[in-house]
């Protein structure tokens, strides 16, 4: 019997399991997300759903399962009859497609903005120093802060720090994009700006994989609404469903503390 | 609903009234003139010059000697060892300490094991036994080569061609590194998890991580702690007498016991070319934590001549506002 990677997906994760020690974090994950797609991915803390997200560019191993992203496996390959580690070199080579925003924001604060969102595309020999400047002062236009390319990130607000890690995630013009809580650490009223960003980003088709609490927001914006507890997916679908009729009553009960 | 927390009863009103220039408002506030500071100041300051004029005066200190002491010729020598054994050792020291950090972060438990090994071994070792050990280097091993294990030789020197000023900068690179190697380890790891973290995920290399985004972070606590090492080099490179070096402290040691008459300036010039020495590295050390500062402050930490300039302005405004 033989399987097949679905092509046509934009994302495809399999029966993925990952422990940290005895602690069974992920308990057989199995999500297929359609190419232009935006899927908020939601759940109470500790339910797996960062680790999930950090599997999808293989900051994480799983321990079993794959994913795959455009019908190529991450951070894997097939040997006969199992799943093989690929080396660093070509697990970085693969996560040039696939760009990762964390909650944290953890831009480089030694480098101005201009040269974060320049840094990749100098380190992969995309361009030369003066081109990347140059995109990546238009990368930061894309995200309003085209005046701002020389300061250091210490000098920006939480919302333009986060702006600009957007901007750099870009840089690499990846066909998929993981946002992992990306407006937890703001303040209330620096939330909206970066919301926005994400607005426009899921307008122009990029196939963008979210989690977040921001529950109004994913009713929005989110085509698929994914709820994950214990390590496996409860619940999901359009968010008319899963989050104004769900049939789970896990959801129901997450959904009535948040709400 | 609990009891309110009973506060302080409201102070009834008074029927003072406070009368003032209406233009009051507009005017700048004058800050306090902090008298005790001043005191202090004028207290130190007297000591301070008192200090200054009696070692001047005193004759037993017989500075008619020092500037010819000071730059004589076997004294200027021993500075240029001096300045070669610390240079060489900085330079050798740091690049093996580098290593030795790698290696102590490195999740292989072998060269891990091997770089603690090494951290152990020559922190132990006091310094003149690790000087002597190395200056009878070749009696151990006359020869060292590289070729293959239990092979043929391809290449190797005679160790008792080593100079003086090599086996110094040997031991003392050797001693060096193991501390340099704590220093910017504890450096590396005062760098945040996340910042590894969003360079893996940009997909940089494991060597443009550490010289773009780990180093230049680390370097801000590295730098502090590696110029206290090397004004400890400093003054350890003195040690090198024990190899038969003429460096510095030598040739104060060999004047001294040619002319007893003038011990003291002979001295005294010794501990003047140190304190030189560590000023001008002192110096070096500021503007390179002020390069490595870019992107942590808002401002850059002022130079001396800013700061200096700034207590100017602000004690003069202070004064002259207040009609002195």
């Amino acid at each position: 019997m033989t399987a097949t990677l679905d092509t046509a997906a934009a994302l495809e994760i399999r029966n993925v399991h990952k422990s940290f020690g005895t602690r069974e974090v992920l308990k057989g994950v199995d999500l297929t997300v359609d190419p232009g797609d935006v899927v908020a991915i939601l759940g109470p803390s500790g339910s797996g759903k960062s680790t999930l997200l950090r599997t999808i560019n293989h900051l994480e191993r799983p321990d079993l399962g794959y994913v795959a992203v455009h019908g190529d496996l991450i951070g894997v390959e097939v040997r006969g009859s199992h799943l093989h580690e690929l080396s660093q070199r070509a697990v970085r080579r693969q996560r040039t497609r696939i760009g990762f925003v964390a909650q944290s924001f953890n831009l480089f604060p030694n480098l101005t903005a201009r040269d974060n969102v320049a840094e990749p595309l100098i380190a992969h020999r995309r361009l030369d120093k003066t081109a990347a400047y140059e995109r990546s002062v238009e990368l930061l236009a894309r995200v309003g802060l085209a005046d701002r390319g020389d300061a250091y990130p210490r000098q920006l607000s939480g919302g333009q720090q986060q702006r600009v890690a957007i901007a750099r995630a870009l840089a690499l013009e990846p066909t998929l994009l993981l946002f992992d809580e990306p407006t937890s650490a703001l303040d209330p009223e620096l939330v909206g700006e970066v919301l926005s960003v994400i607005r426009q980003l899921a307008a122009t088709g990029t196939t963008l994989v979210i989690v977040t609490h921001e529950i109004g927001f994913a009713r929005e914006v989110a085509g698929t609404v994914v709820f994950i507890d214990e390590g496996v997916i409860v619940e999901q679908g359009p968010p008319s469903q899963v989050l104004g009729a769900p049939k789970q009553s896990r959801t129901r009960e997450f959904l009535s503390k948040v709400l | 609903m609990s009891e309110p927390v009973a506060l302080a009863p409201s102070p009834a009103p008074t029927d003072r009234v406070t009368r003032f220039d209406p233009q009051i408002a507009h005017r700048r506030v004058t800050p306090r003139l902090r008298p005790w500071r001043w005191t202090v100041s004028a207290i130190v300051l007297v000591v301070l010059i008192q200090f200054i004029v009696g070692v001047f005066t005193n004759t037993r200190y017989e500075w008619n000697k020092f500037w010819p002491y000071f730059t004589r010729e076997s004294i200027l020598d021993g500075v240029v060892v001096t300045l070669q054994v610390v240079g060489l050792s900085a330079v050798l020291g740091l690049v093996l300490g580098v290593v030795v950090a790698l290696g102590r972060l490195s999740t292989n438990p072998l060269v891990n094991g091997l770089a603690w090994a090494y951290v152990w071994f020559f922190r132990a070792l006091p310094l003149p036994l690790l000087l002597i050990i190395t200056f009878n280097f070749s009696y151990f091993y006359p020869r060292l080569g590289v070729g293959i294990p239990w092979g043929p030789v391809f290449a190797d020197v005679q160790t008792s061609s080593l100079t003086p000023l090599a086996i110094g900068v040997i031991a003392l690179s050797l001693n060096e590194a193991a501390y340099a190697a704590e220093v910017i380890r504890g450096g590396i790891l005062s760098v945040e998890a996340g910042q590894i973290e969003a360079a893996n995920a940009l997909g940089l290399s494991k060597a443009r991580q550490l010289r773009r985004i780990v180093l230049p972070q680390a370097l801000r606590s590295i730098v502090p702690a590696y110029g206290n090492q090397l004004v400890g080099l400093i003054k350890a490179s003195s040690l090198v007498y024990y190899v038969s070096l003429l460096d510095l402290f030598g040739a104060v040691y060999v004047l001294e016991s040619r002319h007893p008459e003038s011990i003291v300036p002979i001295l005294i010039v010794g501990a003047a070319w140190y304190l030189v020495l560590t000023a001008v590295l002192s110096v070096v050390q500021f503007y390179v934590e002020r390069f490595y500062a870019r992107g942590n402050a808002r401002a850059l930490p002022p130079t001396p001549a800013q700061r200096l300039r700034r207590f100017t302005v602000s004690s003069y405004v202070r004064l002259t506002r207040r009609g002195f």
